[in-house]
């Protein structure tokens, strides 16, 4: 097990460049989840620590030591790839054996069968042992992965979207089972994602990567209620946060363009929990409110029209309609409503994170 | 699969399998009449309208393997019953086999330039082969400086006619005493077939996913073991059909052995029709002696069959 450190970590390809001055922190038996976008260099992360790639720039430790020079064999991590990682050729077994026989770290026949015999019992794949890879399913396929890469007791485990090409049932039970599994082995897990919910679900800690930078880590419940900014905001969450251009007049929240007012009669807080108060008056802001957090009721502050309904069995997401602008609100199930119908709304001022306008820097963290 | 055919579709079947038929007998046509000659007697070698039914005689195929010399009488009868059976077929021809003084039958050029052929082809397609699997190899997985420019390079080599090269060659393979041997047939072939090889297998390795080796690295294994363990089978499919071609390339060449070789490293396509010789050419024996040589790449390829199958529609199938 094992403490990953990534300080100032710099990569280009040619002229692109897929990450820039990259902290990461993850500390021992962490599970840590990159969450990104498709090309936000989760990937690049993941194969630095790996040692399939070369840093252009800045260093990665492993309990404390600079790995620099070590080749991938010798750093002793596993690998867990979306597809193509077992070996077409060999059967399961032979798949699972093929990691516990390089020259490097042999070991005898009897503790390889044992491992292999252990790791299959925990992922319930005893049964396949003896087939080709050829002729398992997707979910059976990934199952092997997990295993090759925990017959080895690797120093960390590092997994590449390792549910995204199954289909969403089976990614859900996968999900659970290998959180369970990282508990159980007390394991450090990197795991790399596009899917927000797995990070949330999964994560002990979450970093979100845009465009090769850290833009926040933190633990879900913190990314979740605190976004660093307004790309967090709108990534994390489904639906995401409601984002409203507008700004404070006199303890209400006057969103500008389109003419709507909400009391906001808290200010912005900082984050030690001090209100930023007046100075933040009149300051071009964007105001950023979970969906779960805008109420309907008779009575309240605004009225909009429902634009749309998505039942989702034990709530509903309305889409409001006020003016131009789009609101998404969770309600529960039981809540009638028809589209077009006129509503009224209001939202939980505690709830509400301001953002800069202009850098889009949630002003808690700015502050 | 619904089983319904339209009859349009039925029409279009059998226009196509009457063109793929037609197709397959104007191929098969020479194949046939070499086979047929190499089985004839000399008489209804030449005869028109072609002999089609005739009772196949093995004369040819001794008369390819062994000396002869002209008979000025006809064998006695004692001769006759003396002979093995193999030689009275050469009697029947008016001819007999030479022997040397101690009796032993003088064997023809055409074994040893088989041979030759055998040892040249074959060396060569492993050359070019194995060279080409690691060019490949190269250009496919790593960043390699310049790698369109040395690509186009490697292709250029085939961009004129060998033939255009051919003096040139034969002077410098003179100065340097290669001509006339295996070793200058095997590096010019190899040459040849490698930036065939080169290009044909960067197709193959590119389409095998390199998470497949990264998987090994990582798994702790070196490069070269997961080169061996891992994208080696996986490229077989692409080393047979590159060996089939380079093999055809090597086998067939005549024009290069003509020039480069006269006795000793001398291959099968130039030796065959300097056996038409200046008299009657017996067209038998040419026939005999190059359906044996069609032989061996019939041979490799059947063997290969299913890979080359694979192989041709290999860059077709795409995810």
């Amino acid at each position: 097990m094992a403490h990953i450190q990534l300080k100032n970590i710099s990569k280009k390809f040619g002229n692109h460049t897929a990450l820039t001055g990259l902290d990461l922190d993850i500390a021992d038996g962490e599970f840590f989840v990159l969450l990104g976008e498709t090309g936000a260099g989760k990937t690049t992360t993941l194969r630095m620590i790996a040692g399939l790639e070369k840093p252009s720039e800045g260093q990665v430790f492993i309990d404390g030591v600079d790995v620099a020079d070590w080749g991938a064999a010798e750093r002793d991590v596993a690998l867990v790839l979306q597809q193509y990682s077992l070996y077409p050729r060999y059967t399961v077994r032979q798949n699972l054996e093929f990691p516990l026989k390089p020259k490097i770290r042999r070991l005898p026949d009897a503790e390889i069968k044992d491992r292999v015999d252990r790791a299959a019992r925990t992922l319930r794949i005893e049964h396949l042992l003896d087939r080709k890879t050829d002729r398992l399913s997707g979910g059976e396929m990934q199952r092997v992965s997990i295993g090759r890469a925990i017959v080895r007791k690797p120093r960390v485990f590092l997994m590449d979207e390792p549910l995204s090409a199954l289909d969403a049932k089976l990614r859900e039970a996968l999900r659970t089972e290998l959180k369970n599994l990282q508990m159980q082995l007390g394991a450090t897990f990197l795991f790399v994602t596009h899917d927000q919910i797995e990070a949330m679900s999964m994560g002990d800690k979450v970093g979100v990567l845009n465009h090769g930078r850290i833009v926040q880590t933190g633990t879900p419940y913190e990314i979740y209620n605190n976004p660093r900014d307004t790309y967090v905001a709108s990534f994390v969450g489904s639906p995401p946060m409601n984002l409203i251009d507008g700004k404070l007049v006199n303890g209400r929240a006057v969103m500008a363009p389109l003419n709507f007012e909400l009391p906001f009669a808290g200010g912005a807080k900082t984050s030690g929990g001090a209100k930023t108060g007046a100075a933040t008056d009149g300051r071009p802001l964007v105001f950023g409110i979970r969906p779960e957090d805008v109420y309907l009721e008779t009575g309240a502050p605004v009225e909009a029209r429902v634009h749309d309904v998505e039942n989702h069995g034990v709530e509903k997401i309305l889409t409001l309609r006020v003016g131009d602008a789009m609101l998404r609100a969770t309600v529960p199930a039981r809540t009638d409503v028809q589209i077009e119908q006129p509503v009224r709304f209001a939202w939980n001022p505690d709830k509400v994170v301001l953002f800069d306008k202009g850098s889009g820097i949630s002003l808690r963290h700015a502050g | 699969m619904a089983a319904v055919r339209t009859s349009s579709e039925i029409g279009f079947n059998r226009v196509a399998i009457v063109a793929v038929l037609l197709v397959t007998i104007i191929f098969l046509a020479p194949i046939y009449w070499i086979a047929s000659t190499a089985f004839k007697p000399r008489n209804l070698a030449t005869t028109i309208p072609p002999t089609v039914v005739f009772q196949p005689e093995i004369s040819p195929f001794v008369k390819l393997f062994t000396k002869r010399s002209q008979l000025r009488n006809p064998a006695s009868p004692e001769e006759y019953a003396a002979a093995p059976w193999w030689e009275r077929v050469v009697f029947d021809g008016g001819e007999k086999i030479v022997r040397d003084g101690k009796g032993q039958v003088q064997w023809s050029g055409y074994p040893s330039r088989f041979m030759n052929s055998l040892i040249v082809a074959i060396t060569s397609t492993v050359l070019a082969v194995g060279m080409g699997t690691f060019t490949a190899y190269g250009f496919s997985r790593f960043r390699v400086k310049g790698e369109a420019d040395l690509l186009f390079f490697i292709l250029s080599t085939r961009m004129l006619p060998p033939v255009v090269v051919a003096i040139p060659m034969f002077l410098m393979y003179r100065a340097v005493g290669l001509n006339d041997s295996h070793l200058g047939l095997i590096i010019l072939y190899t040459a040849f077939n490698l930036s065939f090889s080169v290009w044909l297998m960067k197709g193959f390795m590119d389409e095998i996913p390199k998470e497949y080796e990264e998987a090994a690295l990582v798994d702790g294994y070196t490069r070269m073991e997961a080169f061996f363990k891992i994208v080696l089978p996986e490229a077989a499919t692409g080393i047979a059909a590159t060996a089939v071609f380079c093999f055809i390339t090597a086998w067939n060449e005549y024009a290069f052995a003509l020039i480069m070789t006269s006795r000793r490293a001398q291959t099968a396509p130039p030796f065959i029709p300097s056996q038409i010789g200046s008299g009657l050419p017996d067209w038998t024996v040419i026939a005999a002696g190059t359906f044996l040589f069609l032989l061996p790449v019939a041979i490799f390829t059947f063997l290969l069959r299913n890979h080359l199958l694979r192989g041709m529609s290999f860059g077709a199938i795409r995810k």
